[in-house]
């Protein structure tokens, strides 16, 4: 059972019930759609973006506990933060699933992903997202076109 | 029931742990195990009768051919095809479809046509036919379900009154499990003036099929799901349609003469069969046959009814959960969700006890939508699977609803 308590940590459970920002935003200026087809996963993330700062956040959609809970807290840990940090974080991010050392914060809840390789990509779905929103990229992203998922 | 203490030994796989668990596979749906008499089988041929076939003028050769050739003679006689010349090989139930398709659909389907599929249809079901509707200016028409998950035949009725040129439809359902009065589909659909294409993924495994009692004119079955190799399969069709037909790969084996400019064919079920066909898959699609028919086909469908009848029963006594699918009319698939806990943690949940199960959409995007969910899970039984699988399987169902704090919805 640990190896289920480490990927189901309390934090993660505590979000996936009781999602954080989970609503669309009315000024919202860039957004970007995150799908998983061969789950079905499918989030709508909203962020505005002022001066290099990502001023607020907020998500819709459904997935597993895994997908939702990393959007949750990802949208409360870089909400308010400038855009080259939620970058940064998404490195380290995905650094710590392929292996490497934890990610900051809450954000280090997810290292229990690493002993489940399918569900990798639940736990980038989000961050992918992102990247995508920041760049302003209109195609939504999917867990088949992004390389490095 | 069948004697599983039996059976269970003759797969090498099922003596593989999963996690540290007893293997309890219940991803049938997706795809059997092999026993060991597909494995040598195919071990055989390569050991002993390895040549291309049709060709060769040589005693091996023709080995070969009269080795490629009984195995049509089995999937002829597995579901009572009008005749040998019936049965095309091809990589499984998408390709055989896929064939229909492209051969049939293209020569015959005009645009302001209609071409039918159901709501229940797997996605290799509805593909084929919206690319056939788009090229050609057609119109898909995709015919209700009924609130317990049966094809609505009163839509279905409806749907008729277009004339359509093609009907299609699942025999039995791998979301749902529904076993489809194909017979009578098949006759409504005829009266209308409608080919009939019945995939027969989920029904070949695990029902006695008899396509001349149904009278479907095609019939596309996949050999993985029936313990025979991964691209083994069949599309089964009435001759007099085979005949007139165009060809749907060209190339070696499907041709009679080949001029400078053009060529004529080869004779059914050849005209289909063009390059080096995946002999080794059909050798050991023939030795499925054999080891279902051994076992009695009825046999195996009171056998995985049973299983699905249990955990129904069992897993209803969890507050929280929801079973989909009819009550009666179903087959050994058993689609379920639990409270708020979304479909794929319960799968990884379930395979930390050595439980494999399905969880998402199984190919069915437009079933799911008019179910109203993004996934489900599925347990889907087959002829290994007993009572104690089941056990494992609702035991550890209960195990994610604590770890959860599932709260039912």
């Amino acid at each position: 059972m640990s190896e289920l308590t480490d990927l189901y940590q309390e934090v993660i459970l505590d979000h996936n019930k009781k999602p954080r920002n989970f609503h669309k935003l009315a000024d919202a200026n860039r957004s970007a759609e995150g799908f998983n087809p061969l789950c079905g996963d499918q989030l709508q993330l909203y962020v505005k973006v002022e001066d290099g700062m990502i001023r607020d956040i907020g998500f819709q959609g459904s997935g597993c506990a895994i997908s939702k809970a990393s959007a949750s807290l990802m949208t409360d840990a870089v909400k308010g933060k400038p855009v080259k940090d939620a970058e940064t974080m998404f490195a380290a991010f995905r650094d710590m699933l392929s292996g490497g050392a934890n990610a900051p914060g809450k954000l280090a809840a997810f290292s229990g992903v690493r002993a489940f390789p399918s569900r990798i990509k639940c736990a980038n779905l989000a961050w992918h997202a992102l990247h995508a929103a920041l760049q302003n990229s209109a195609e939504p992203v999917t867990t088949e076109s992004a390389k490095d998922f | 029931m069948l004697d599983t203490a039996k059976i269970r030994p003759e797969f090498p796989i099922l003596a593989q742990r999963e996690n540290g668990h007893r293997l309890v596979y219940l991803d049938n749906a997706a795809t059997s195990q092999k026993p060991r008499k597909v494995i040598d089988a195919i071990v055989h041929y390569y050991s002993f009768h390895n040549a291309n076939v049709h060709r060769g003028a040589y005693a091996l050769a023709v080995a070969a051919t009269d080795a490629y050739e009984a195995a049509r003679t089995a999937v002829a006689r597995f579901v009572n095809a009008w005749a040998r010349e019936s049965v095309v090989f091809t990589r499984g139930t998408t390709e055989s479809i896929n064939l229909v398709a492209g051969s049939w659909g293209r020569a015959n389907v005009k645009r302001g046509d209609t071409v039918v599929v159901t709501a229940m249809d797997h996605h290799s079901n509805i593909v084929p036919w919206q690319i056939l509707c788009q090229e050609k200016g057609a119109a898909l028409r995709m015919v209700e379900i009924t609130e317990d998950g049966r094809i609505d035949l009163s839509d279905f009725g409806r749907a008729l009154e277009a004339k359509p040129k093609i009907v299609a439809f699942p025999y039995v359902s791998n979301s749902l499990g529904t076993v489809n009065p194909a017979a009578q589909l098949s006759r409504l659909a005829h009266a209308a003036g409608a080919v009939t294409v019945v995939d027969g993924a989920q029904s070949s495994p695990h029902l006695r099929v008899d396509v001349q009692a149904i009278d479907c004119d095609f019939y596309a079955l996949s050999g993985h799901k029936m313990v025979a190799p991964m691209g083994s399969g069949a599309l089964v069709a009435k001759p007099a349609l085979l005949e007139a037909m165009p060809p749907y790969h060209g190339g070696g084996e499907m041709i009679e003469r080949v001029w400078d400019d053009r060529s004529t064919w080869n004779k059914i079920p050849h005209k289909f069969e063009g390059g080096t066909p995946n002999v080794e898959a059909a050798v050991g699609l023939g030795a499925a046959i054999a080891y279902l028919e051994q076992l009695g086909l009825d046999k195996v469908s009171a056998h995985e009814q049973e299983l699905a009848r249990l955990t129904i029963e069992r897993l209803s006594q969890i507050e929280g959960v929801t079973i989909y699918g009819p009550r009666d009319h179903r087959a050994g698939v058993v689609p379920f969700t639990y409270g708020d806990i979304h479909p794929h943690d319960l799968a990884t949940i379930l395979d930390r006890d050595g439980v494999c199960i399905r969880a998402g959409h199984h190919c069915t995007q437009p079933l799911m939508r008019r179910l109203g969910v993004a996934a489900t899970a599925r347990a889907s039984f087959y002829i290994y699977n007993d009572v104690d699988d089941v056990d494992a399987l609702v035991t550890a169902v209960r195990k994610a609803g604590e770890l959860f704090g599932v709260l039912a919805s």
